[in-house]
């Protein structure tokens, strides 16, 4: 099984060219003692074979149930367009933008990807993504440091607990101190989430002033599709905002991949990590689009680099870009408004479960329910839901709470059936 | 002759130094802003701020390199280039007078002792490259 | 090309709902938005065209031959898109990963993640791998961290130094930077390779550990990394694997038996996953067994017959929300299971065969960065060119001319002008020669008329771009 074009006879015909007999003779320089030592692999199967095994592999996953489950990642729907335009092989098999003049698709869609962004978010510079919402986090953290010199990170309790553990994970060389809280004395930055990780929604701008009086940075963590309706960071007076960027138009596919949302103020654009695309114009005065502030990156800076990342999430955020375009202004009003009102409608029709949340909730709550929220979600499995997240093992919450998140993929239909089985599965 | 100025001391790193009144002006060599190329952003100290010699003390970008700026000398910055925010450009352009990055005050003599004259730095530039 | 928002129309739509079947609601108004994001207002047809005619001015490796070195550029198969796009994996939410009660409706999923993993860690020689890193650069950090993990165990935290060659990709030492490490730059040899005595006059008891890649990124095999490897293992410290150029060894050598301890892999060179214009990307770590218990986490194990997740002994943590890109994972589990043992024996025999013969057909008309025999790319340098006045950009540019994507140029550092060509396994014979014709009749061009690259490219959508006007102006979203 190959798919190299080589047969036998290209093979030796170009040995003879390249002035060599065999195949092995061109691995002269992989002293004998040095080649693999076990090579236990199992023969290769055909194209056949493999989409059978893939496809026996892929139903034993729960992909057809009717999906509650958030928790950062959201089941909203995606428009055909989306899959047929990034299909296409001239984005998905091409390189990062290196050779500008045959990479106009790419800088084009990145720099569209990079105003939608500040347009969501009313900042005014974006990078070209990072790798995931958790891995922004890191990055936030790391400019902040950057910008202010200081070394405190104040996390709030709005934000996500795998963010959290993620943060202690990238940061856990780097001599910071990470504490709790909301105090911005003496810090880098406070870390937000709006919605909060469970679902709470809340004005953070009297907060963002009280990050400023003390020489403090507030970053906000926020879900895009939430910006169709609520107060952007921007407009709450953020300095970085960060995102998981899934929820435009990119599949769950368990976890990625996904891609990091970044934006930031004009004064801090500098100390901005990742990718950047930019307009220029060529010697003919054609417009055109470069990567810039290249200087600040790791193939030139090494070890000083802003980060070492060395990539962007293209394809995910060309995703995003057309997913933003589809919808278009009115569109993701009208998602965040299904998403709004779907959610507000289940948590009226939920009355045999104390709702958890402290505030208004966007389209994802917290309920303590009256059985361990495990037991409950495997009796939900049964009846064809996922119903949403027990908190226990995340460390969010009790054994019977459980995080429930609605989209505007869920018609009253399903949330009808769904509070009637939710109330019989966990009331019995 | 050196083609350097000598009114000015010199260090490895291609910065220059100068009397300027009570004060010292700092910058880089017409050598370090060609190596460079078009420079697109100069990024300069808060005033009041103390620096030990070989601090960092600002940086000096151009599309292909980036560089960190040392302190020649000891001592407080007590004024900055504000004109390079906006044209950049002047650091290719007068690499020796408009295109001055930062003035230093306190100035520890004793530092600028170890540095490079003129005819050291040319020598200097020229083993190096 | 005109931009999306400026094609926008007050009042257009593309995606519409259906009219909402539950009572309306909102937010308290301090909560909301003052005005909807400015997001263009266009059809489909709109969406479509515009995105269509932005692909065409883009090179991918379905439509144009990509020789760029350290990159591997293979051709990524259709299969591999067609089974990450089954519902079953793509439509999965990871959420149900972090709960046992749902265990049982990933199991697939799981599956394949185990697999994945152990199918690498046979591949490199190494005991465990884990996919949870986003990218090459990732997995760097994740190896760094497991390297200090380790010596902080051990109660060594004065080891706070890597050593790096001056040849290795710059993510090494910015990762490396963000693990906590100094960094400390070893010089190459002047015939491209690594000597044990840099490696020697570079070591202290604070050395944490070695990166390196083989074949370094001059192409060329180290032939000393046992040596090298068995050196560190001396004096303690850990021996890292780029996994970079992976593709030139792959069935022919195994990092784990030259003697490294931890590496990553890239999924979106050696195993074919695809580039996406720079992302994403995976890069998978694997280790040895004095880092297994490092390893982060939660991990897939298989307990009986079922899978279940785990949190390795002393584990440095959760580097991405779930499993990192399972979506790439899918794609290389497709792509090493066609292959198979024989399979993936000939994608680095075929690597460096295409390689050698380009090498064989250029090596008189430019000149070859070093004399060692090359791996699966081969590297010249322009240099003598640069004198006549054609810079190895210029080369670069004219090869987009002649329709191919340019090779990499300027990198490794080491290289004065370098053009670094990787073409990989699955271009075929006549691809290799006509991008040769291509090369011999710029070298001649060189030769009889130096000053016409200067204008070069002209058939693509634009000329070359002011990047100094870019980095000036900042002109980084349209507003």
């Amino acid at each position: 099984m190959s798919w190299a074009p080589a047969t036998p006879a290209e093979r030796d015909a170009m040995l003879a060219v390249i002035g060599v007999k065999t195949m092995d003779d061109l691995f002269a320089a992989v002293p004998q003692h040095l080649r693999a030592k076990s090579w236990n692999l199992p023969a290769g199967i055909s194209e056949m074979a493999v989409r059978d095994e893939m496809t026996k592999l892929a139903a034993r996953n729960a992909s057809s149930l009717t999906s509650f489950v958030g928790g950062g990642a959201y089941d909203h729907y995606i428009p055909a367009a989306v899959d047929a335009l990034t299909s296409r092989s001239e984005f998905y098999t091409a390189y990062t933008p290196y050779q500008p003049e045959c990479a106009q698709g790419t800088l084009q869609s990145i720099y569209e990807y990079q105003s939608a962004i500040c347009r969501l978010t009313n900042m005014e510079f974006a990078n070209a993504s990072l790798y995931d919402g958790g891995t922004a986090v890191f990055e936030a953290t790391t400019m902040s440091v950057r910008l202010t010199g200081r070394s405190k990170i104040v996390l709030h309790d709005s934000l996500s607990p795998i963010y959290r553990q993620m943060l202690v994970t990238h940061t856990a060389h780097l001599e910071l101190d990470l504490v709790d809280g909301d105090d911005p004395t003496d810090a880098a930055c406070v870390i937000v989430q709006n919605p909060s990780f469970l679902g709470t929604v809340a004005d953070y701008t009297a907060l963002a002033d009280r990050c400023h009086a003390a020489g403090a940075l507030l970053v906000v963590s926020f879900y895009p599709i939430s910006l169709g309706m609520v107060k952007s960071p921007g407009e709450m007076g953020a300095d970085i905002c960060i995102a998981e960027g899934q929820s435009l138009g990119v599949p769950l596919a368990f976890g990625g991949p996904w891609l990091g949302v970044m934006a930031t103020r004009k004064d801090h654009v500098r100390k901005m990590p990742g990718r950047i695309a930019a307009e220029t114009a060529d010697a003919q005065g054609r417009r055109g689009f470069v990567l810039t502030l290249q200087a600040r990156e790791q193939h030139i800076r090494r070890e000083k680099a802003m980060s070492n990342i060395c990539s962007n999430e293209a394809l995910c955020a060309l995703r995003a870009m057309i997913y933003m375009a589809l919808l278009g202004k009115e569109g993701l009003r009208d998602v965040a408004r299904h998403c709004h009102a779907k959610a507000e409608y289940l948590k009226s029709i939920i009355t045999f479960a104390t709702i958890l949340n402290n505030g208004p909730t966007f389209n994802e709550f917290a309920i303590r329910l009256s059985k361990n929220a495990e037991v409950v979600v495997a009796g939900m499995a049964a009846r064809g839901f996922l119903a949403g997240i027990p908190l226990a093992p995340l460390g969010a919450g009790a054994e019977t709470d459980l995080l429930i998140a609605v989209t505007e993929r869920r018609t009253r239909a399903d949330l009808d059936a769904f509070a009637k089985a939710l109330e019989e599965v966990s009331c019995s | 002759m050196s083609q350097y100025p000598n009114n000015c001391k010199y260090t490895k790193e291609h910065e220059w130094i100068r009397a300027d009144g009570a004060a010292y002006v700092v910058g880089i060599t017409s050598f370090a802003a060609e190596q460079l190329g078009d420079v697109t952003y100069v990024d300069l100290p808060k005033p009041g701020k103390e620096v030990k010699q070989g601090d960092s003390t600002a940086a000096v970008e151009s599309v292909k390199a980036a560089s960190d700026i040392y302190a020649p000398a000891g001592g407080r910055v007590s004024a900055v280039n504000d004109a390079l925010a906006d044209a950049p450009e002047i650091v290719n352009q007068s690499p020796f007078d408009d295109g001055w990055f930062f003035k230093l005050e306190n100035v520890n003599a004793a530092d600028l002792d170890s540095l490079m004259d003129a005819d050291a730095y040319e020598k200097y530039v020229g083993a190096q490259h | 090309m005109q931009l999306i928002y400026e094609k926008s129309v007050q009042g257009r739509r593309a995606i519409t709902l259906d009219p909402l079947d539950v009572p309306d609601a909102s937010l308290p108004r301090e909560l909301c938005r003052e005005k909807a994001a400015e997001l263009p207002e266009v059809a489909e047809i709109d969406v479509i065209r515009h995105f269509t005619n932005l692909s065409r001015r883009n090179f991918g490796v379905d439509s144009h031959f990509y020789p760029l070195g350290s990159c591997t550029m293979k051709y990524n198969p259709k299969i591999a898109e067609a089974v990450a796009a089954l519902p079953g994996f793509g439509q999965l939410h990871p959420q149900l990963s972090s709960s046992e009660a749902y265990w049982p409706l990933c199991q697939g999923a799981f599956e394949l993640l185990y697999e994945t993993e152990k199918w690498l860690a046979e591949i490199a020689g190494m005991k465990q791998t884990c996919l949870q890193p986003i990218a090459g650069a990732h997995g760097e950090l994740a190896g760094t961290l497991l390297i200090a993990a380790y010596h902080r165990e051990r109660g060594h935290a004065h080891k706070d130094t890597i050593l790096i060659p001056d040849s290795a990709h710059g993510t090494n030492p910015a990762s490396a930077a963000i693990a906590g490490f100094k960094v400390v730059e070893v010089p190459s040899h002047e015939d491209g390779t690594m000597r044990l005595d840099s490696v020697k006059a570079a070591m202290t008891e604070n050395i944490a550990g070695l990166m390196m890649t083989c074949p370094n990124t001059h192409g060329l095999f180290e032939p000393v990394v046992a040596e090298i490897a068995e050196y560190l293992h001396q004096h303690d410290a850990l021996l890292y694997y780029d996994g970079a150029n992976l593709n030139a060894i792959i069935g022919k050598a195994r990092p784990g038996d030259l003697g490294f301890d931890v590496m990553h892999y890239n999924l979106h060179k050696t195993f074919a996953t695809p580039h996406g214009m720079g992302g994403p990307g995976s890069g998978p770590v694997g280790v040895g067994e004095r880092l297994e218990k490092f390893l982060p986490g939660p991990r897939v194990v298989k307990r009986g017959e079922t899978f279940a997740l785990e949190m390795p002994e002393k584990s440095i943590g959760r580097l991405s929300q779930f499993f990192g890109n399972f979506g790439m994972a899918v794609r290389a589990y497709a792509y090493m299971r066609h292959l198979g043992k024989d399979g993936l024996r000939e994608v680095g025999e075929n690597a460096v065969l295409n390689a050698n013969y380009i090498f064989a057909r250029l090596k008189d008309a430019y000149t070859p960065a070093f004399d060692l025999p090359f791996m699966h790319e081969c590297i010249f340098t322009a240099a003598p060119e640069a004198k006549k006045g054609v810079r190895a950009l210029d080369i670069a540019k004219a090869l987009l001319d002649y329709g191919y994507h340019a090779p990499t140029v300027y990198f490794p550092l080491t290289v004065k002008e370098s053009i670094m060509i990787e073409p990989t396994e699955t271009e075929s014979r006549e691809t290799l020669d006509a991008f040769c014709d291509a090369m011999l009749e710029i070298a001649k061009k060189i030769e009889t008329d130096p000053d016409s690259f200067h204008d070069a490219p002209t058939t693509t959508p634009v000329g070359r771009l002011d990047e100094v006007r870019a980095a000036r102006q900042l002109n980084c979203a349209c507003l």
